[in-house]
């Protein structure tokens, strides 16, 4: 029986997709553009994707939707980020941000992270080399980006508890299926991003007297170009973005990495052979298992034509990138694993104005922490497969890897 | 041809940007036969982009810009020798040191000069410039370096505003003259003209438009002290850099019967040249800011472009094409794109801005130094201009590629705040002072002329 293309994003959200939404994409992509019965629209091609991120008539901005949900609405929270906004006020704030994180201001920031980099992966390891079975998530793949962000970032490592529940909570409000409550969940999600807010803001209000050499530092002292800093409000939702971002991406990106040179045995063997290959590695990875799979709060600001279709002013617009990076029309054997893949220019960071502020660094520390998985693990084997998943369809990975290693000296 | 397109002999003349990716391409493709490029500059194949930008400003040294190699192409390499002459019967190119080098395909890819002040002696002077290769940048760096009092910048097209942009952020005092009526009108119209007028003033650079510099100055020893324009007045100069555009290398197959001239040597969309009687040739190609082909975004007009994508794009079609049969060939299809950084500011293109009669700012404005200026003619959209918002460009490529309607559908979030189309104020080639990056080759296109060249 087909099945009908208007329930796809409630079968794509289902968790039971969660181990493998790839055949879903496939059908995705039978449909071009596909409407769903939630008035939403689904776009899973390569070359429509990469057209509507590059489209200036596409808002990233979910208060220019007709029907506004509870995280547009500001009386609930503090306002949008700049990953939620549009030009000129995104490249105002995105600009400002990046003063202190990458060129042209600070080109070196993220190369000089190297050798810490490296030291928290060599500290991470030195605890899994001791045991028999580890948890890849929560030993290495969460716990080094989430070093790396607060070090950027100057919030304290003890801290952690409490802003990963705000995260938690965060993330399940971007989910896209208007499941049970989703008013009830986004509006937790809009609290807890006012608390982050509020915490992260504090934090660099403290850092005025005697700024470090932090991002928050810099958020909170920094005059900024011409047309002035960032103001309290601005440094609160930044702030929270990077935070966010910064440790709920990566941890993605190394966990499913992990998973696929495990299931790719011939790639792994290759990888520790040709170290070198890791960078190409690394990109097919955002192109096979990308971290992000889909962004859903894009919103047309004029009706717009995609593949003959017609998508209204105002109606949600989600880009399935993943679907996008496993388009066969645009990559030859879209659905094989090919570390040494060529001309890989997948949808892994999005494109156009809002394509991923921190590549930089996720690439870095990706690259660093397979490198030194697949050297110094002794024949690592998966011990279930797949492996439980957590809840979101946006940013998607597992849970818990479960891998059992042959123990250093043993 | 006979046999195998895989074998044989290959030679390409030109061994700059062009000629080195077309070697490439040729092995990549799986060329197994003898492979020579020849080239009159002595240095191996360099970047020219940085020579007018980091060169100038001493972060890269002239000598350090050499082009990353894809993968080793197993040649023979002719530096430092130029080609004087093409022997299209026997198949063989001429050389200035006598010798001669036998082909069975030819790609044609020696580039273009640097337009030479045209008063010999005057340009002799010392502290007199032109910049297209790497000596000539290493020579006005050292220049610059010695700290003159003054720079003067003749011709703001690209390359005149980058060096008089370095010479500004090296705290120097410049002086541009440019016959037009503003900065880059030759290339991006009346518009962006404007502002690129304004922005050079506000950054302190002392420009003249329309004038011209009627003389240049020296003293007894033969070292440039000033200079004079067309209004009369004068000014001390102890540097001048001349930036008229460039001339195209075509000279050394002038007497061929291959259809050479100063607007370059015309081919088909495969990168085939023509002859004079406008059959094409099978074996000779030619490829880079030499060729002129037919473009079909572009009514067919005959393109020039000196731009370093195309240089690579179309080296790699008529690699491609000199190694694969008919039905295999690829045409070069490319749409033009280049930028360019100054005053701040990062401006790129795609499309062909002098294909136009209207231009709108779609996104972004003026004031705010960040734009999209869109570009249409006869009501679709040909081009695309970006200052500080390169990231934009893909949307209107694809626009250019696909005819869309001028001007663009509305609803950009940064819209401009008077999205209404203005003339774009193109120049006719013709009162041109030097070229643009970007030259329509055959007629204008509303206004159907033809150039008919006298005497030849």
């Amino acid at each position: 029986m087909a099945a009908d293309p208007e329930t796809l994003i409630e079968r794509i959200t289902d968790y039971a997709s969660r181990p493998d939404p790839y055949p879903l994409y496939a059908e995705l992509r039978e449909h071009g553009v596909a409407r769903q019965q939630n008035g939403s629209y689904l776009v899973g091609t390569y070359h429509e994707i990469t057209a509507l991120l590059h489209d200036p008539r596409i808002s990233s901005d979910r208060r220019n939707r007709t029907e506004p949900d509870e995280a547009g609405d500001e009386e609930q929270g503090i306002p949008p980020s700049f990953i939620g906004l549009d030009d000129p006020e995104h490249h105002r704030l995105r600009s400002l941000a990046m003063r202190s994180f990458g060129p042209p201001h600070n080109p070196g920031r993220i190369d000089a992270l190297h050798g810490e980099i490296t030291r928290i992966v060599q500290d991470l390891l030195a605890q899994l080399r001791t045991r028999d079975r580890i948890d890849l998530v929560d030993e290495f793949a969460y716990p080094l980006p989430v070093t790396v962000i607060c070090r950027l970032l100057g919030v304290p490592t003890e801290d952690e508890p409490t802003f990963r529940g705000w995260s938690d909570t965060i993330v399940s409000g971007l989910d896209p299926a208007r499941g049970a409550d989703p008013t009830e969940r986004q509006r937790a999600a809009a609290d807890a991003r006012r608390a982050m807010g509020i915490y992260l803001g504090e934090l660099a209000a403290s850092r005025r007297g005697n700024p470090g050499a932090d991002m928050l530092s810099a958020f909170a002292t920094d005059p900024g170009p011409d047309h002035g800093g960032f103001n309290q409000i601005e440094i609160m939702t930044t702030a929270v973005l990077l935070l966010i971002a910064g440790h709920e991406t990566t941890v993605n990106l190394i966990t499913n990495g992990m998973l696929t040179l495990l299931r790719h045995p011939e790639a792994l063997e290759r990888l520790r052979d040709e170290p070198a290959l890791m960078p190409r590695a690394v990109e097919e990875l955002l192109r096979y298992e990308p971290p992000v799979q889909m962004l859903p709060q894009r919103t047309p600001l004029a009706d717009i034509e995609i593949n003959g279709v017609t998508v209204p002013r105002g109606a949600p617009l989600i880009l399935v990138l993943a679907s996008g990076s496993r388009d066969p029309r645009r990559f030859p054997e879209p659905d094989r694993f090919d570390p040494g893949r060529e001309d890989n220019q997948h949808l892994g960071f999005g494109g156009g104005v809002h394509s991923c502020f921190g590549a930089p660094l996720a690439r870095l520390e990706t690259q660093a922490a397979l490198t030194a998985l697949i050297q110094h693990l002794d024949a690592p084997r998966l011990v279930e497969d797949p492996p439980p998943y957590r809840r979101s369809p946006v940013l998607r990975g597992p849970r818990h890897l479960l891998i059992d290693h042959d123990r250093a000296g043993g | 041809m006979n046999g195998d397109p895989r074998d044989g002999r290959i030679v390409i003349v030109g061994a700059s940007l062009a000629g080195l990716r077309a070697a490439e391409t040729l092995r990549d493709e799986g060329f197994a036969g003898s492979l020579t490029l020849i080239g009159d500059e002595a240095q191996p194949p360099y970047d020219r982009p940085p020579l007018s930008k980091q060169v100038l400003l001493g972060r890269v040294s002239a000598g350090d810009t050499g082009l990353p190699r894809r993968r080793p192409v197993d040649a023979h390499w002719r530096l430092g020798v130029r080609a004087t002459g093409l022997d299209p019967l026997g198949k063989r190119v001429l050389l200035a040191d006598g010798t001669e080098e036998p082909y069975d395909r030819l790609l044609i890819a020696t580039g273009t000069r640097a337009r030479p002040w045209p008063n010999p002696e005057e340009a002799a002077l010392e502290g007199v410039f032109t910049l297209r290769t790497s000596g000539d940048a290493a020579g006005l760096a050292a220049r610059l370096d010695a700290g003159p009092r003054r720079v003067l910048v003749i011709g703001a097209g690209f390359t005149g505003s980058e060096i008089a942009s370095g010479c500004i952020e090296r705290g120097l005092a410049v002086t541009v003259a440019e016959r037009g009526p503003a900065p880059l009108v030759g290339a991006l119209g009346g518009t962006l003209g404007a502002l690129a007028a304004k922005l050079q003033r506000a950054h302190g650079v002392d420009l003249r438009c329309g004038v011209t510099v009627t003389a240049l100055e020296g003293d007894r020893a033969g070292r440039l002290i000033g200079a004079r324009f067309s209004d009369g007045t004068r000014i001390d100069a102890d540097v001048a850099v001349v930036a008229l555009g460039a001339v195209r290398n075509t000279e050394w197959v002038a007497e061929s019967g291959i259809a050479a001239g100063p607007r370059g040597v015309t081919c088909d969309a495969g990168c085939r040249a023509f002859d004079m009687y406008g059959i094409v040739t099978d074996d000779v190609f030619a490829a880079g800011d030499v060729a002129r082909f037919p473009h079909p975004l572009f009514e067919y007009q005959l393109l020039s472009l000196e731009h370093w994508g195309n240089a690579v794009a179309q080296a790699e079609v008529a690699a491609h094409n000199m190694v694969n049969p008919g039905p295999r060939r690829r045409p070069h299809l490319t749409v033009p794109a280049f930028w360019s950084s100054q005053f701040g500011l990062n401006i790129k293109s795609v499309g062909v801005p002098t294909f136009s009669d209207q231009v709108v700012i779609a996104q972004g404005s003026l004031k705010e130094l960040r734009l999209v200026a869109v570009y249409g003619y006869r009501g679709r959209v040909t081009a695309a201009v970006s200052v500080n918002q390169a990231k934009s460009l893909e949307y209107y490529q694809r626009l250019i590629e696909t005819a869309a309607p001028f001007p663009p559908a509305p609803g950009a979030a940064d819209q401009g705040e008077s999205p209404a189309p203005v003339p774009s104020d193109v120049p006719d080639p013709k009162v041109l002072s030097h070229g643009p990056t970007v030259a329509l080759t055959g007629h204008l296109p509303d206004r159907r002329l033809t150039l008919v060249q006298p005497g030849r």
